[in-house]
């Protein structure tokens, strides 16, 4: 299968690689994904003063799309603020990388990754977690 | 731009220069069919595919009335167990293969169980290895046939075939075998392995695509399969259609150069093989799967813990490989080859396939496991797993959410 230029981009050189201390109260983890389903998404977020996503970060273990989805992910949560953050919708990530529908889950792991980093967050800070829909892959 | 080294013959392999020069004749001046009696054209390509027959016969120990041209290995497994299946069903309806067949074979008994068929579907060892015991168990009066492939095209592993059809014919039924990746690449005789049928294509030996074999025994016992296309007769009633002269004499002359170079061909790949083995086994957490003693001698199979295999292909452009990874299929489903060799998915989704050839040279084999060893190092510094591994957390303690 082609990947497109944008997908490969971001395989080729993903932006936010790394790991934030996941002990930190203003940092949350999401990891989602099973190795066995053969994808896994670490997505982790540092949340500054004003509520301002001030870093993220990824790993993910997984194929090209997965990996793209996951950097862009990081790309645009870098400046939003936790509100904007969860409006995020896997369908922005399939458009902005012309994911093809058999990898359309890639992007549905990587919104699960933001909320599920979001949810530890709002936890560790005393705040309810979010309840999630759960999204069907 | 630069082809990347091609490590994917098993999948299919490029066309012998000689063997295009064998056929190209056969496309323009000696057009003929086969089957024309009256003049010269048609005698002139009935010579060329008599003469291929022979080859074919050669190669594998057999008369050339035994040899039936198809349209590939997938055709020769639907002929050979669907023309069984019917010709034989006053005996029975039972027939046994293995979990790791071809699909033109698992596929092929699935289509048959809707139309009455019992079909026994062995499992594997780990080492991918059917267990003669468990077959013996298996066989009743009413088994009419026993399909079990030669040299497996993941993992590489050869069957046990004479064993097989030992078993096979002790008690009444025939021996069949999917021998696409074995012929051509090691000794095969059907003679003194005791097959029946035998199925093999010609792209997989560096023959052209489009062209293969059922092999369909004369002799004690003389095995008669009905026919899947009914037309001219062809091929001994067995399958009609005009042949594909160029594609035979391709075949031919493909068979020809495999029997005579085989020998020293399988020890060079072979080395070749366990350099390659050998030096990405010394990465860490990377594992050879299937029999290492029983194999093809151009095929390794490794998985390389927590990488993704897809995304290790993508790593490794400048390789043509091939993955048992979920994300390369249409199914989503790892392969189901490793997955019955006992392989967790996570194993199975983390293997890549080398399959070596004629036209692989050590300096190919040298920077194939250069790029390898540079995308594994890289995928894992991307790889939660892999980090999770190092700061020695226990991955099989954590709750996925299976998706």
């Amino acid at each position: 299968m082609a990947y497109s230029d944008k997908v490969i981009d971001h395989y080729s050189n993903p932006r936010n690689v790394g790991t934030l201390n996941k002990d930190e109260k203003n940092v949350g983890t999401g990891l989602v994904g099973a190795p066995e389903c053969g994808d896994v998404m670490r997505l982790q977020i540092e949340v500054g003063a004003d509520n301002v996503i001030t870093d993220a970060k990824f790993k993910t273990f997984g194929c090209g799309s997965a990996i793209a989805s996951s950097s862009l992910a990081t790309e645009w949560l870098k400046g939003k603020t936790v509100d904007e953050a969860l409006a995020i919708d896997n369908m922005d990530i399939v458009e902005e990388l012309a994911l093809p529908p058999v990898k359309i889950h890639c992007s549905v792991l990587a919104e699960d990754a933001i909320k599920a980093a979001i949810n530890d967050y709002r936890v560790k800070n005393g705040m309810e977690p979010l309840v999630l829909e759960k999204s069907h892959h | 731009m630069k082809q990347p080294i091609y490590l994917d013959n098993n999948a299919t392999t490029p066309l012998d220069p000689r063997v295009l020069e064998a056929m190209l004749p056969y496309f323009t001046e000696k057009f003929g069919n086969a089957s024309s009696r009256n003049h010269a054209f048609g005698w002139v390509a009935e010579e060329a595919v008599d003469y291929a027959r022979e080859q074919v016969a050669k190669l594998v120990g057999c008369t050339e009335k035994e040899i039936i041209f198809t349209s590939g290995a997938t055709e020769a497994d639907n002929l050979a167990i669907k023309g069984v299946f019917e010709m034989y069903q006053e005996k029975g309806n039972h027939i046994i293969t293995a979990v790791t067949e071809h699909k033109a074979v698992l596929d092929t008994c699935k289509h048959l169980e809707k139309l009455g068929a019992k079909v026994t579907y062995l499992r594997v060892k780990e080492d991918g290895l059917i267990d003669l015991a468990e077959l013996e168990a298996a066989m009743t009066p009413e088994t009419i046939l026993v399909s079990i492939m030669y040299g497996n095209n993941e993992i590489g592993v050869i069957q046990p075939v004479k064993e097989i059809s030992a078993i096979a014919h002790k008690h009444g039924a025939l021996f069949m075998t999917d021998a696409t990746q074995a012929v051509g690449k090691i000794p095969v005789n059907v003679n003194e392995d005791g097959i029946d049928l035998m199925a093999f294509s010609a792209h997989k030996m560096y023959g052209p695509k489009g062209v293969g074999v059922l092999y369909v025994r004369r002799k004690g016992p003389r095995v008669k399969v009905t026919a899947q296309i009914d037309g001219g007769g062809h091929e001994r009633g067995m399958r009609s259609g005009t042949l594909n002269v160029p594609g035979i004499v391709g075949l031919g002359k493909a068979c020809e150069l495999c029997r005579l170079e085989m020998d020293e061909e399988a020890k060079r790949l072979s080395a070749l093989r366990d350099k390659l083995e050998s030096r990405l086994t010394q990465l860490e957490e990377s594992y050879v799967n299937g029999n290492r003693e029983n194999r093809l001698p151009h095929v390794a199979n490794i998985s390389f813990k927590y990488v993704e295999g897809e995304g290790l292909m993508m790593a490794m452009k400048d390789l043509a490989v091939s993955s048992g990874s979920a994300c390369t299929s249409a199914s989503l489903e790892p392969s189901y080859v490793l997955k019955s060799l006992g392989l967790s998915d996570d194993l199975a989704h983390s293997s890549i396939r080398y399959g070596l050839g004629r036209f692989t040279t050590e300096a190919d084999i040298d920077e194939a496991i250069a790029i390898t060893e540079k995308a594994v190092n890289h995928l894992r510094e991307l790889s939660p797993l892999w980090e999770m591994f190092k700061e020695g957390v226990d991955l099989s303690k954590i709750e996925w959410a299976e998706h």
